[in-house]
């Protein structure tokens, strides 16, 4: 970290450092694309991931934290990039350096109205186009009066915004078209059996093949992160349930993790126990449903009964523990809930004892067959340098070739002492991803059994404070989530309540990402690629 | 063996007897007509049933189990439901090719019928050129199609009915030559005669090699020109919704409901007639006391076992594999079927030259 730092501050002098769990760089926004460009470019820092952009209004002044990893080193840094002006505020976009900026930028737009020159699509991402103001800035009024409930169709529009910076420093507002004037474009949702919710694609296409897609969000948005706000910490946990529905457990963990973290909570073995076997069953019945639907999408119906078989029982097994079957609420402050049911522990014995077998028959009833073969290989290509810059986690990210399990990369709770191996695959195609997905419950398997046997006696939720505050600071955490890797910012200014707490889900790039590897393919194969992202619709609009 | 034309010649004497001959073949024509559509719409009824218990058993369920005994009367509630609901009209759409397009599509499907052998004489009109008869009248099914995507005016109908367009005229011609290979064989397009060709043995083992690889092409063109999965991108429902019949309701969807399972009875039937010997039983030449008890079974039991167990294997198809891409299905069929088709048939015409057949 400190050589990090003493290269950063030669290079740029006029940047200043704080210590945290990860280090801050400050920098002002002019030099602001430079240092992203050397901290991506050089061999020695090699930040090639953007995990997240952090939009911030600290009252005075508005600006982001970019949170950057390195998978050469390993290593993680964040900057942070600041402006006064509340009135029109502008900072320099870095979606030239990763393709995935374009979208996370669009979601600061959204939030904070912070306008980025040279960012090619400057429309909102998840509010309606003619949304006034914007919520997540501190000043924001929320009153009905001024953005009423419509009951006219919601405004379109064929253009978007660009704010392009000349030589001479002129920074110029331009409308582009999204699509040509004479393409034929489809609707491809927001009711739509292949988006998985309500999610739109707006499919330009030519014949069968696609020629561009725009991805539209925010149907289901909720604004959990502005309602966070309001809410004392451990009632912001409820919300971790409603995000990506299949992976709830996950979700809670890191949640609860960056609470504990900061609040300096120690839990007892016998919860990071349980937490971990939640985590890792809700993995397996996560990934079967992904099989399931998946092979739905693509015709193969009987495949879905087969694995949902596998899936209810699971969510039986949560459902005896956790007295529900999606939204568990069990992971809290201090651990869990309530103890484990009595019978979980031959529950999941008879789980461990049918998987195998079950997935020995998917793979004959479906991964060899012809067709799959044909619908599956070396459709959606995406290579290992594409993963990363449009960051692509989870098991999708590592069909590429690119090791980004968090559980290994960095261990959090008892993961490291764990035996189970990463999956990884080269291919890089649809096929690819499915394989990882079913080759990650064998793993999750092999994680529970080594388990199982071994919960130890403790109790399972520590004694925390009844009103829980957060010392003045920010964190960061990031944990595996089913989808891939699931990241939690929280800011706390010493209340009850997160001054800000920032989501940041796994699924959003993955819907992002679908443009760039549909064109040139087929509507079919639309399907195919949309399928083996498995992205969920409430995680991206949140 | 009963012939049922027996009864018919009888019928048509006992109404000569008190009425002129044009008012007779009226009043035939009538009976024939209700006759048709009573048996169009049970079949049709017992077709959805029986693919919606086939399909349980194959995803570990029961499939329909609440209305009747063993959910027998399911289709009957499912019918009338169907029958009640309302025809939404739609705006923008060319309303006469909107209405016209679902009775084009059930009118091909019902003048199939009239050349199918149901038994032993019990076939509508049976004359010389029957197959070809039925080759030309399943062709109006994609004209329907067609018209259903481009009048209903929506983009994923559009696509479906261009799909399905590309799709069955490719398929037509694995079809015509499978069954021109059989032709080939039998040596006459007359239904009867194709039939009675069949009395000692059935041509699926009699033309051996050609005939299997015939039976093969055809059930796998069948399925395709029924656009039925694997092949039903017409109206593949992840990707275009319900494509060409995305825009229809109440009894016009209803009909091409009903012209997808007729249609799966049409070409399973099609297939008993060319390979299992339509309604002629199991006969094995020398073994006379056997044939003789076969005899024993009706022709239209023979007919609908030999349809429905064909069907079988289309609906175990469907409920198995995934689903073809559009450029996947054309490349099957003129890379693969059609060079096959060819060769096919003239090892059929050597067979046939040179008499290698039992």
């Amino acid at each position: 970290m400190a050589d990090m730092q003493e290269k950063i501050a030669k290079l740029f002098p006029e940047a200043t450092f704080e210590a945290g769990d990860t280090l801050l760089v400050n920098i002002p926004d002019s030099r602001w694309h430079e240092l992203a460009k050397t901290l991506r470019d050089d061999d020695e820092l090699a930040f090639d991931y953007l995990v997240t952009i952090v939009g911030m209004d600290w009252a005075d002044s508005l600006g982001c934290i970019y949170y950057l990893n390195s998978t050469k080193h390993g290593t993680h840094i964040s900057v942070k990039v600041s402006t006064t002006d509340r009135i029109q505020p502008m900072l320099h976009s870095i979606s030239d350096l990763w393709a995935i900026a374009v979208i996370y930028e669009r979601e600061v737009y959204d939030f904070f109205g912070i306008v980025f020159i040279n960012n090619p699509d400057m429309r909102r991402l998840f509010l309606s186009i003619d949304w006034k103001g914007y919520p997540l800035r501190k000043d924001y009024d929320a009153s009905p009066e001024v953005n009423p409930v419509s009951t006219e169709n919601e405004r379109q529009s064929d253009f978007t915004n660009t704010w392009v910076e000349g030589p001479d420093g002129k920074i110029e507002k331009k409308e582009v078209r999204v699509f040509e004037k004479d393409d034929f474009v489809v609707n491809i949702g927001p009711q739509h059996p292949a988006t998985h919710g309500v999610l739109r694609f707006r499919t330009a296409v030519d014949g069968e093949e696609i020629k561009k897609i725009d991805v539209y969000m925010g149907y289901i948005h909720r604004g959990i992160e502005k309602i966070c706000e309001q809410l004392t910490y451990p009632q912001t946990l409820h919300f971790m349930d409603r995000l990506d529905y299949f992976s709830a457990h996950p979700y809670h963990h890191g949640l609860c993790m960056t609470i504990e973290q900061a609040a300096g909570i120690e839990i007892s073995r016998r919860a990071q126990v349980i937490r971990v076997l939640m985590d890792e069953l809700s993995r397996i019945a996560s990934h079967c449903l992904f099989i399931g639907t998946f092979c739905m999408d693509l015709g193969a119906t009987t495949m879905l009964f087969y694995t949902l078989r596998v899936r209810e029982q699971i969510l039986d097994i949560m459902e005896k523990t956790c007295g529900a079957r999606m939204t568990f609420n069990y992971e809290c402050i201090g651990g869990v809930m309530q103890d484990l049911h009595p019978d979980f522990v031959k529950d999941v014995k008879a789980l461990l004892e049918v998987l195998p077998a079950n997935i020995k028959e998917y793979n004959k009833i479906f991964t060899g067959n012809v067709i799959t073969r044909g619908r599956m290989e070396n459709v959606g290509v995406l290579s290992r340098e594409d993963a990363i810059s449009w960051s692509i986690t989870g098991p999708s990210g590592r069909a590429s070739g690119w090791a980004c399990d968090i559980r290994k990369t960095d261990p959090y709770s008892i993961y490291s002492e764990l035996d189970f191996e990463e999956v990884t695959r080269t291919e890089g195609d649809s096929m690819a991803r499915f394989k990882v997905r079913m080759d990650e419950m064998v793993q999750s398997a092999r994680i529970i059994e080594q388990l199982i046997d071994n919960i130890p006696e403790g109790e399972y939720c520590v004694k925390v404070p009844k009103v829980l505050k957060l010392p003045v600071g920010h964190w960061f955490r990031m944990v595996e989530g089913c989808r891939g890797a699931f990241g939690i910012y929280i800011e706390s200014d010493g209340t009850t309540s997160p001054y800000r707490l920032k989501i940041v889900p796994p699924c959003l790039p993955a819907a992002a990402v679908v443009d760039h590897l549909t064109r040139g393919n087929k509507i079919a194969d639309l399907i195919t690629i949309g399928g083996s992202m498995d992205y969920i619709v409430p995680d991206i609009d949140r | 063996m009963f012939d049922f034309s027996q009864f018919t010649t009888w019928l048509h004497q006992t109404l000569l007897g008190f009425m002129p001959e044009w008012l007779a073949v009226t009043a035939e024509c009538v009976l024939i007509g209700f006759a048709l559509l009573l048996g169009y719409s049970v079949l049709a009824l017992f077709y959805i049933l029986y693919e919606r218990k086939i399909c349980a058993y194959f995803q570990c369920r029961l499939g329909p189990v609440r209305v009747g005994p063993w959910g027998l009367l399911q289709s009957v509630a499912d019918m009338f439901k169907i029958l009640i609901k309302e025809l939404i009209s739609l705006k923008h759409v060319d309303q006469f090719l909107f209405a016209l397009a679902p009775y084009l599509v059930i009118l091909a499907s019902m003048l199939s019928f009239a050349v199918l052998p149901w038994g032993n004489g019990m076939q509508i009109i049976d004359f010389n050129i029957g197959i070809f008869f039925l080759i030309a009248v399943s062709s109006i099914g994609v004209l329907g199609i067609l018209l259903a995507g481009w009048s209903s005016a929506n983009k994923f109908t559009l696509i479906g009915a261009l799909r399905s367009g590309a799709q069955m005229v490719s398929y037509e011609l694995s079809i015509g030559l499978s069954v021109l290979t059989m032709v080939c064989f039998a040596g006459t397009m007359e239904v009867g005669g194709i039939v009675e060709a069949q009395s000692d043995l059935w041509f699926i083992v009699k033309g051996h090699i050609p005939a299997i690889i015939a039976f093969i092409i055809y059930l796998i063109a069948g399925t395709a020109e029924t656009n039925r999965g694997p092949f039903d991108l017409p109206e593949a429902e992840s990707e275009l919704t319900a494509g060409y019949h995305t825009e229809y309701s109440g009894i016009h969807f209803g009909f091409y409901y009903l012209a997808e399972y007729l249609n799966l009875f049409i070409v399973s039937g099609v297939a008993a007639l060319l390979f299992f010997g339509g309604w002629m039983p199991l006969h094995i030449p020398g073994w006379d006391a056997f044939n003789g008890a076969m005899d024993w079974i009706p022709g239209i039991v023979w007919f609908l076992v030999k349809a429905i167990a064909i069907s079988f294997i289309i609906i175990w198809f469907k409920w198995t594999f995934p689903r073809l891409r559009i450029d996947q299905i054309l490349k099957l069929e003129w890379k693969y079927l059609l060079p096959i088709n060819l060769v096919n048939l003239v090892l059929m015409a050597l067979i046939v030259v040179y008499g290698i057949h039992l």
